[in-house]
């Protein structure tokens, strides 16, 4: 057989008349649901059942998330902080696929995935302090907000350009693959704009031969900025590219926590079970901005966003879902919202009080030490400012 | 890249009267082996610069089971032969190769060295490290910063061949050095035989930063010297001495520092001029204390690289001993460099800053 094959990885032999292969003559990637917008499940046996405590858990970081992105849009529009970018419309996708996951296994994000961390246990203050960039920032006020991360919680630290994560994902999990008893996998997080860039083609054709357990997890929400997917591609979305690459696709309904939920766990056994990568892709819409530097009524018309606000809203479906349970109290929902919000303005408040890093932060952690050039800038930083000091916002800075 | 292999592989392994004509053009330079050895105890043996390359390797391999060496055809022993053996000697899972895709090299490289292990990086010529310039610029030089030091891909080192080879043209001869010492984060190498080979590799692997190392190809094979066997390193960001001298202060890096050492010797014999001979090694961070020294006590300096004169390194050399020796200078600061335009394929005799130009430059400098 190998004498009259072209390539080692065809198997397909001959046909003796041309025949095009059209992209209609591919039957699309069907789209899995759970649950219908009313809160019904579809078939039995594919309710997780996930218990009371899981599902409160759920719903509530999807509630904070939402009470968050309104505050910190807010606080953006009254020039408190200079940037932020909010999560509406995607809570399912990052509330669902995070509870799926280990807390071992690693994450690689975007920037519109604030709810994964926070289902890990990252705290109000600690979203609220990156974004001032204030003293208790981890990122001690080195990015723009909203580029998060975490050591404890294994999320990796965002970074604005696109796509690069998605290699770098690829490479940590073919370093969990050669450990022991592995028992991590790797997710990275993308839109369906990032993969158009290069590097998402470059991960998934790495991730694919090198055999490394990841999940690439496309949010396809229907625009990158103000680019409908329409110019961003022609074929079946992005699920239908792991064929092209060898690897196993999965497309989900977005807006359907308990559809996600399954999805990612499926493919987090498969990942780890097989050392090998999946694409997920959750389709959803994004319901705010692209970001606060951005006004969406510019490229898309308000009745767009109606049925996505309404019906298919992941917090609804959730919420008429707990209700068919028995397991929403209106008035314990209310007094939690009220509760937040409360926390979320006094930490507000209190973030943008706290002073920022000494200044001389600015020229650490460019290398693990500091070489000379940078301690030779830094002492004509100091010497500049001792003549100049009150033409600099010194009082906002720690003094070391 | 790879119709141009066989060709380059023949160039370097000069038999018969066919080889003998390509030769004509990379024999621009004479290695000379190091003079000095570095300090380690134990047996010495003979190895170019691939071999002693490969030894690095295999001792990093060996001490530390995280350490991955991957990149285009690397497992079968790569290109240069770089890589021979340490498929069969560690197993597939830790040499192998990856899609031919430089950005995916390069960005599955930090990822590895996200996690903290070694993460040993091959492109296959420097020429195409273009393609990974986004995910070494903006991702593995800004790591450790952009997340306040909770991450970093310090274990990563990315190898590249570069330089001039006698015939390598537009994409098989650039040296890119001077894109990568404008980024803050990154270290950026360039050895000049196989003693400093062996112990930079080693030296960049277990750096706690991101390091490029530069290694000219066409001393691969040409240059052969004593090499220690045992594990070593030679330090990064110190440049070296080679030849003391009063009278002029001349600045290379890799196989250029072979073309002024011979213009030295020159200088010595014919014009009774004395030079002072510095291999940079480290191109970023730069060893400014030796330079300056140096040329505090020469008042003259050359600089002399392969790649185009325009914002190449030598600019920053120049500006920066400018600010530290101005009272120190009796001549303008020379540089003899590559031309600017593209590296051309034949020619090249005429595009190098080759021991003709040096040494009229020496003249002119000391007349000046």
């Amino acid at each position: 057989m190998l004498s009259r094959s072209f390539n080692l990885m065809l198997k397909k032999a001959w046909i003796s008349h041309v025949k095009m292969i059209m992209p209609e003559n591919y039957d699309p990637i069907p789209i899995y649901r759970v649950m219908d917008p009313e809160g019904n499940i579809l078939h039995e046996s594919q309710d997780p059942k996930l218990n009371k405590d899981t599902i409160h858990k759920c719903f509530r970081d999807m509630v904070l998330l939402n009470a968050l992105d309104k505050i910190l849009y807010e606080s953006q529009r009254q020039g408190r902080i200079s940037f932020y970018m909010t999560n509406f419309g995607e809570e399912a996708s990052h509330i669902g696929s995070a509870c799926a996951l280990s807390s071992e296994d690693l994450v690689y994000a975007q920037y519109r995935e604030a709810g994964v961390l926070l289902w890990r246990g990252f705290t109000i203050s600690q979203f609220i302090d990156q974004c001032y960039g204030n003293y208790d920032d981890d990122g001690k006020g080195k990015q723009m907000p909203v580029h998060y991360g975490s050591k404890k919680l294994n999320f990796m630290t965002i970074s604005s350009p696109l796509s690069t994560q998605i290699p770098q994902a690829v490479g940590s999990a073919y370093v969990f693959k050669r450990r022991a008893n592995n028992n991590r996998c790797v997710i990275v997080y993308f839109g369906d704009g990032a993969a158009s860039e290069g590097d998402t083609h470059a991960a998934m054709n790495f991730a694919a031969t090198l055999e490394c357990p990841v999940i690439f997890f496309c949010r396809n929400n229907g625009y990158a900025i103000s680019t409908p997917v329409k110019e961003q591609y022609r074929g079946d979305g992005i699920s239908s590219r792991g064929n092209g690459y060898g690897m196993a696709a999965l497309r989900c309904d977005g807006t359907d926590l308990l559809a996600v939920y399954n999805a990612t766990k499926v493919a987090r056994e498969y990942c780890l079970k097989n050392n090998k990568p999946i694409i997920l892709e959750a389709m959803q819409y994004r319901l705010g901005h692209h970001s606060t530097s951005d006004d969406s009524s510019a490229y898309r018309p308000a009745e767009e966003l109606e049925i996505w606000n309404t019906v298919e809203h992941p917090i609804n479906k959730l919420k008429n879902y707990m209700l068919k349970k028995g397991w929403f109290d209106e008035i314990a929902e209310n007094d939690y919202v009220k509760d937040i919000r409360k926390k979320i303005m006094i930490q507000n408040q209190q973030a943008e009080k706290k002073q920022k890093y000494d200044w001389r932060e600015m020229f650490t952690d460019v290398y693990d030490d500091v070489p000379d050039n940078l301690q030779k800038q830094m002492k004509q930083m100091e010497d500049h400012l001792k003549k100049h000091k009150n033409e600099y916002p010194l009082q906002n800075f720690k003094q070391s | 890249m790879i119709g141009t292999l066989s060709k380059f592989k023949s160039a370097l392994r000069p038999i018969g009267h066919v080889n003998k004509i390509l030769a004509r053009n990379v024999s621009h330079f004479t290695y000379q082996p190091d003079e000095k050895s570095p300090n380690v105890d134990g047996e010495r043996t003979k190895m170019n610069m691939f071999t002693a390359i490969n030894n690095a390797m295999d001792i990093a391999l060996a001490t530390d089971d995280s350490t991955l060496l991957f990149g285009e055809d690397v497992a079968f022993g790569g290109v240069f032969r770089c890589s021979l053996n340490l498929k069969d000697k560690y197993g597939a899972d830790r040499v192998f190769n990856t899609p031919l895709c430089e950005q995916g090299i390069a960005g599955f490289a930090i990822g590895v060295a996200a996690t903290g292990a070694k993460a040993i990086a091959e492109i296959q010529f420097a020429d195409y490290i273009f393609p990974a310039f986004d995910q070494i610029v903006n991702e593995a030089a800004k790591y450790r910063y952009r997340s306040g030091n909770m991450f970093d891909c310090g274990s990563l080192t990315i190898r590249a061949p570069f330089g001039a080879v006698g015939h390598g043209a537009l994409y098989h001869s650039q040296s890119p050095e001077a894109y990568f010492a404008h980024t803050p984060g990154l270290k950026v190498i360039v050895p000049r035989g196989p003693i400093k080979a062996k112990g930079l590799l080693l030296a960049a692997i277990n750096d706690k930063n991101p390091c490029i190392i530069l290694e000219p190809k066409t001393l691969y094979r040409s240059a052969v010297e004593e090499v220690p066997v045992a594990s070593y390193e030679c330090e990064l960001g110190k440049a070296d001495v080679l030849m003391n001298g009063n009278d002029v202060t001349l600045i290379g890096w890799g196989t250029q520092v072979h073309v002024l050492r011979e213009v030295a010797e020159r200088a010595k014999n014919e014009l009774k001029v004395k030079c002072e001979l510095i291999d940079l090694v480290s191109i970023l961070p730069w060893d400014r204390e030796t330079v300056c020294n140096s040329v505090k006590k020469t008042g003259r300096v050359i600089i002399a690289h392969e790649a185009p004169l325009t914002n190449g390194f030598g600019a920053e050399l120049a500006a920066s001993i400018q600010e530290d020796c101005f009272l120190h200078l009796e001549a303008p600061i020379a540089r003899v460099c590559g031309w600017d335009t593209p590296f051309p394929h034949v020619f090249e005799p005429f595009y190098l800053p080759d021991r003709l130009r040096c040494f009229e430059a020496i003249k002119k400098i000391v007349k000046y």
